[in-house]
């Protein structure tokens, strides 16, 4: 029952949901909703920011101005400089690109591995199923930060380290979203029917199973997505993640919180970017799902 | 519901001993050479055979493997790497602050939550639905050492209200720990309180639609009464679980929120291992948390199936 | 006794609003019900039937609204109520029965407290809590519950479907209801039980007044042999409109509406077959709400229309006293002017209609097994799974071109039976041939060439069509895996195949969604058809259609496998669709065969005693003189703790004693292939049944 809840309350909600043809029209519906609509925009914003970031950060992230330390917000830096005389607007801008590099790959990776597996073993069912999923229960009876400084602790910070740990951490749950949707489609006629003319497991799983469970999916990236910036930042916060002097989100936290008298600026530009970036993806989430459920 | 339960613990122990295996994978096997991870890359080679020994690395990772849950479960934890202190101690007296600052936590969060969530979902779509769930899904946006560090700036900084730092000496009452207890709780709190109220709400918007509903109302009872002894009997069986389940993102988020306010508690102590690549000391607490987590869930499991009579009589 | 009708429904719409406009589900409704009478009202999915019952009941939800009438109840305007007046109503004077009873029940409070929260909630208080439980069990006593204690202190789960009806049938009669609205109640339970059901309802609506009784019914159902048998007079509703009203004899014997006639030809009943007096079937489907045709609702589908039919939108005339129609033309029909279109055309009886038929399908000893899941302690032990029988040793024959019928309740293997042919469950004993050919247990293990000569169309339309792919997707597939065509070939005998299916080519580039369920179904038979199969599996093909669809797809089963020579095996709990379709039967209990024999053998005594009962819970129609109903006690036993002796002797009414209790049955040969297996001789079994 437990894990009943766990697979109703990560999972998306979204069953073998979604109609064909209707990607369209959720997105017309992302676009209609005021909270999904500024989610959306949101996400583009960084993502943007992401991709033109070093055009448009004044300086490097590594730049240090020694005769500008802890200087508030002003039209030279937008967001003032921290401790070390560094731009934090720059620095915010550029960290965009590694959060999304990060977050976005380990998700993407996780996504795809989750669903060939999920699909894979699902499908067979009998002993590789139970064996596969017994082994993800026991991964997923630990906590995910917990899981994530265990790796991190033994193999050592780096930015690799970073994404095989939300590619550990996220693989599993993506596999049992994927999994429940399977199981919801492999009785239905269609599926027994394919079976009856004898179709390779690849035309059934491909063109049979998947279709039904894109909107599921689809739902669960966005929602990965968003746990991994939140995990990418936690990590770089706790000093495990990212390195210094990279202009990672989490770790410009660290650096400036003890600093957070004198240079307020350095601690809630960059603690802002990832709570705004995080919200906007949530928004975004939740609007895929009522639209993809409708 | 004997069978139910004898089942349940069989599937505990099972999930248990294939996390422990996980954590010992992961900690033993996977940095490859564990003495080099312990002391570092100018060990001498003497240290290191030395080391190896006494870890008893030159034995099959099965056999060490079993001694090592061995010593786990028989209560010999070892000596911390780095403090030399019995990690036993340090743990559970650590584990003692966690749960205090937990029990908090969800003392704070769970009516809170409960409630705006039923409000939620009794409320479909209408605005008080949408503030709710719109400021859940913003709150659970924000990560812990963001609204961790904007409480201290607020309540410790400005208004100086409450201390900054929450580092509480040991035996201290925890009604003499409370101001220090109170930022770290209410931290916790926020993203605990949004996990709960989705699944709230979600429960109760579910039972609503229903059939049994329409016929306790047909039958001429107070809307109230229909919703408190027909829908809410229903739709709250499963927060037991909910409740849980969301102790394993309290894990987590205490792991940040004791780090934030340097709160003494076993998420300090899990980064104070790692950075001090302290091994046994990590394991330890690993441990602990999986079980503690394990055995909520256990909890949780036998309290809903006390409760709904399907799995009682089933 | 003044006559103000305990219903009155006046003129009434109810829409529900969708994206900003109002679609009406039912539209301009007038219906009386007086006191001591029972209304039916039938009509198909989509003909607002449920809309209506809950807009009588004020409880549209949010999205429903009564756009214009009224309904009133005694004389009192429900839309006039304040909420608090309306719960009282309620409470006093309006019940339901809905469809689903399980899900009507609350899952996690006693059966007996549910009923007696109703009983003390209309008494207002001023009963105790003991009064109002003892009260819940007489009203458990009343519905004649065999173990009303035990089922006082059941949870809805723990109570079988017939049980769980008759508590909501308790629990609706408590006190003196002005109005009982039946929806749909017997619809979600097996034959046999629902025959109990109706029983006690009719007896309980002979029952003059006091406690059991509810001054006025109205009855819902889509089921004309159900209405016919229960209720007084009959509303025909089709797509939200009334068109026709009559006492139901009446109705019966000369319907005036088209739809109504069709309504009534639709339906498969003794001594139809279908090469000899076919069904006659009304062509396409019911409007959406957002297409409603123009002029008479009906007009797209009726063989009559006219033109003014299409432009002028008919009136609700009086036929004659208390017979009320909607149609231009119901004088024409009244006077017999209107032999409406060519008879259908019988289908001339193949050639080969002899029992000797070559076999394509052979049976021998089949069995299947299910293991139970092993708790962790048997596994250790080494206990042996404990096994569901779900098929023991079923030895059955199918001729060429031939359809044999197997016909069972829920639980009683066919379905799995129907799977181990397939190869989707792989059977644990007994050997299968197709014609010569051995058929391996699982369909890995089966080769192309046998994969293509066996086919199956499924119970559910809407699964057996993937709703990501078109229909000629799904057509071409089967035509190229099994039937070896390139694409290009494939594409271009999908419209022949859909043709064969009486659709339009145009079909092949739409998404099932697009299509209703008569027309998926045609789909799915057109792909079973797709690769020329031997043998074509119909697993309750047409169990989830509505009436006049079921009747088309009936009647191209027939056509199809006349032009093909295919052999059907037609599994189904529809005994009427049986002896429509089949030419053999097969009646199956619990996992075994306990009658088989031709369709004209087995539907004339001797019966079997559970073929007798099967039988006697079939609604008839017109509806028959009374005569001695056969009901079953009980529930069908569980497959794991299968009764010793004969399966059947825990519920039979005709059981001999200890040696059906201990002794396994020997087949009986009535001669002609006709088997019973039963302990008592067949001239005892054709004395009882009152045969000739």
């Amino acid at each position: 029952m437990a894990l009943d809840t766990v697979e109703r309350g990560i999972g998306s909600g979204v069953a073998t949901g979604g109609t064909p043809g209707g990607w369209r029209r959720a997105l017309r519906a992302i676009w209609g909703r005021p909270t999904s609509a500024v989610g959306a925009a949101i996400v583009l914003l960084f993502a943007a920011l992401a991709l033109a970031g070093p055009l448009i950060a004044p300086y490097r992230a590594t730049d240090q101005i020694a005769s500008a330390r802890r200087q508030p917000p002003s039209a030279a830096h937008l967001f003032g400089t921290d401790r070390l005389g560094r731009d934090v607007f720059s620095r915010v801008v550029l960290g965009t690109r590694d959060i999304f590099a990060l977050a976005g790959l380990g998700t993407l990776v996780a996504v795809l591995l989750g669903t060939g597996v999920g699909l894979i073993a699902a499908y067979w069912g009998g002993w590789p199923e139970e064996l596969t999923f017994r082994s993800f229960d026991a991964l997923l009876a630990i906590p995910a930060l917990l899981l994530a400084l265990l790796l991190l602790g033994t193999v050592g910070p780096s930015r690799q380290s970073v994404l095989l740990v939300i590619v550990i951490v996220y693989t599993p749950i993506v596999a049992r979203v994927v999994r429940s949707v399977v199981l919801a489609v492999k009785p239905r006629g269609f599926i027994e029917a394919a079976r009856m003319r004898g179709e390779a497991l690849g035309y059934i799983l491909g063109r049979e199973i998947l279709p039904a469970v894109l909107p599921a999916l689809a739902v669960e990236a966005a929602l990965r997505f968003s746990y991994a910036i939140f995990l990418v930042a936690s990590l770089g916060f706790l000093g495990v993640g990212v390195q210094p002097p990279a202009p990672d989100w989490g770790l410009m936290v660290l650096e400036a919180r003890n600093d957070v008298a004198l240079a307020p600026w350095s601690l809630y530009f960059p603690a802002g970017a990832i709570a705004l970036l995080v919200v906007g993806v949530n928004l975004f989430a939740d609007g895929l799902r009522r639209a993809l459920q409708a | 519901m004997a069978r139910y339960i004898v089942r349940r613990l069989g599937f505990l122990l099972l999930t248990l001993l294939l996390t422990s295996a996980l954590i010992f994978v992961i900690t033993r096997l996977l940095p490859g050479d564990v003495a080099r991870v312990i002391l570092g890359r100018e060990a001498s080679e003497q240290a290191l055979t030395a080391l190896r020994e006494e870890l008893g690395l030159n034995r099959p990772a099965v056999v060490q493997y079993a001694s090592w849950l061995g010593d786990f479960v028989r209560g010999d934890w070892g000596r911390s790497y780095s403090t030399r202190l019995p990690i036993r101690e340090v743990v559970l007296e650590r584990l003692g602050n966690s749960l205090r600052l937990a029990g908090l936590t969800l003392l704070i969060a769970v009516p809170l939550a409960v409630a705006l969530g039923v409000i939620a979902g009794l409320r479909e779509e209408c605005p008080a639905d949408q503030v709710i769930s719109i400021g859940a899904l913003a709150v659970v946006g924000l990560p812990e050492f963001v609204t961790g560090l904007v409480l201290i700036d607020l309540f410790a900084f400005r208004l100086r209200w409450l201390p900054a730092n929450s580092s509480v000496a040991p035996d201290t009452s925890l009604f003499a720990a409370l101001p220090q207890l109170i930022l770290p709780a209410l931290t916790a709190t926020l993203v605990l309180l949004a996990y709960i109220i989705r699944l709230t709400r979600a429960g109760v918007i579910e039972e609503l639609r229903q059939d049994y509903v329409r016929t306790a109302a047909l039958k001429g009872l107070p809307r109230a009464t229909v919703i408190v002894r027909h829908v809410l009997r229903n739709a709250l069986l499963p927060t037991v679980t909910v409740i849980a389940i969301s102790l394993g993102w309290l894990i987590s988020g205490l792991i940040v929120v004791e780090n934030v306010f340097n709160y003494p508690g076993l998420g300090r102590l899990l980064t104070f291992a790692i950075d001090r690549r302290d091994l046994p000391l990590l394991q330890a607490v690993s441990m602990i948390t999986v079980l503690i987590f394990a055995l909520a869930n256990l909890a949780a499991d036998l309290i809903y199936a006390l409760l709904n009579p399907r799995i009682r009589l089933g | 006794m003044d006559d103000t009708p305990i219903l009155d429904i006046d003129n009434l719409t109810v829409g529900y609003r969708v994206e900003g406009g109002w679609r009406d589900a039912v539209r301009e409704v007038s219906l009386q019900v007086a006191a001591g009478e029972t209304l039916g009202v039938v009509g198909e999915s989509g003909s607002g039937k449920s809309t209506l019952a809950l807009a009588v009941l004020r409880f549209l939800g949010a999205g429903g609204a009564i756009r214009a009438g009224a309904v009133r109840l005694q004389g009192a305007d429900m839309a006039e109520l304040a909420p608090r007046g309306l719960s009282a109503t309620w409470a006093r004077d309006l019940r339901l029965v809905p469809q689903n009873p399980l899900a009507a029940l609350n899952p996690s409070l006693r059966v007996g407290e549910q009923i007696a929260e109703a009983v003390r909630q209309t008494a207002g208080g001023a009963l105790s809590r003991a009064d109002a439980q003892r009260q819940a069990l007489d009203l458990l006593r009343l519905v004649r519950l065999a173990d009303p204690e035990r089922v006082y202190r059941g949870y809805p789960h723990e109570l079988s479907g017939g049980m769980q009806q008759r508590a909501l049938i308790a629990m609706a009669l408590h006190g003196e209801p002005a109005l009982l609205i039946l929806d749909e109640p017997t619809t979600s339970l097996d034959a046999t039980t629902e025959a109990a059901i109706l029983d006690l309802l009719a007896e309980l609506a002979g029952g003059q007044g006091g406690q059991g009784a509810a001054r006025a019914t109205l009855f819902i159902s889509h089921n004309l042999g159900i209405v016919a048998r229960m209720c007084d007079r009959v509303a025909v509703l089709y797509a939200g409109e009334l068109v026709e009203q009559a006492p139901t004899a009446r109705l019966f014997a000369t319907p005036l509406h088209p739809y109504s006639a069709g309504l009534i030809g639709s339906l498969p009943r003794p001594g139809m077959r279908h090469n000899l007096r076919p069904l006659r079937p009304i062509p396409g489907a019911i409007p959406r709400l957002d297409a409603l045709p123009a002029g008479c609702v009906f007009h797209p589908r009726c063989p009559l229309a006219l033109d003014r039919c299409r432009s002028e939108r008919p009136l609700l005339e009086q036929a004659a006293p208390g017979h009320q129609v909607r149609c231009h033309r119901w004088r024409e029909v009244e006077r017999g002017a209107l032999q409406d279109g060519e008879p259908a055309q019988p289908v001339p009886a193949p050639a080969s209609a002899e029992v000797a038929a070559e076999p394509v399908l052979v049976m021998r000893e089949v069995a299947k097994q299910f293991p139970l899941r092993r708790s962790l302690a048997d596994l250790l032990a080494r206990r042996p799974p404990r096994m569901v029988q779900a098929v023991d040793g079923v030895d059955l024959r199918l001729g060429r071109g031939r359809t044999l019928g197997v016909v069972g309740e829920s639980g009683s293997g066919k379905t799995t039976l129907a799977r181990c042919v397939v190869g989707l469950e792989e059977r644990s004993g007994g050997a299968i041939s197709l014609v010569d050919l051995p058929l391996a247990p699982g369909l890995e293990q089966r080769a192309p060439a046998v994969l293509r000569r066996i086919q199956m169309v499924f119970q559910n339309p809407q699964e057996a069509l993937n709703p990501y792919l078109t229909v000629g997707e799904a057509l071409r597939r089967p035509l190229m895996r099994l039937g070896g065509l390139r694409r290009a070939e494939a594409e271009r005998r999908v419209a022949r195949l859909l043709d064969a299916v009486k659709l339009d080519p145009g079909y092949a580039a739409r998404l099932p969604a697009q299509l209703s369920g008569g027309e998926r179904q045609r789909v799915a038979i057109a792909r079973a058809f797709a690769a020329e199969p031997d043998l074509v599996l119909l697993d309750e093909a047409v169990s989830a259609l509505d009436v006049s669809v079921q009747a088309a797809v009936l009647n191209l089963l027939s056509e199809l496998r006349q032009r093909s020579g295919t052999s059907y095996l037609f599994i189904t709990h529809d005994l009427a669709v049986v002896s429509y379709l089949a030419d053999e039967v097969a009646v199956i209990y619990l996992g075994q065969v306990l009658e088989q024999g031709t369709v004209e053998a087995v539907l004339r005594p001797p019966f079997h005693p559970y073929t007798e009962a099967l039988l006697s819970a079939l609604p008839s129609l017109p509806p028959a003189a009374p005569r001695e109903r056969i009901r079953l006690e009980g529930e069908v036993p569980s497959p794991v703790a299968l009764p010793t002796g004969c399966r059947f002797h825990t519920r039979c009414p005709r059981a001999l004693g200890a040696i059906c209790a201990t002794e396994e049955p020997p087949w009986r040969d009535a001669g002609g292939g006709h088997r019973i297996r039963c302990h008592i001789p067949l001239e005892e079994l054709r004395v009882l049944q009152g045969g000739t």
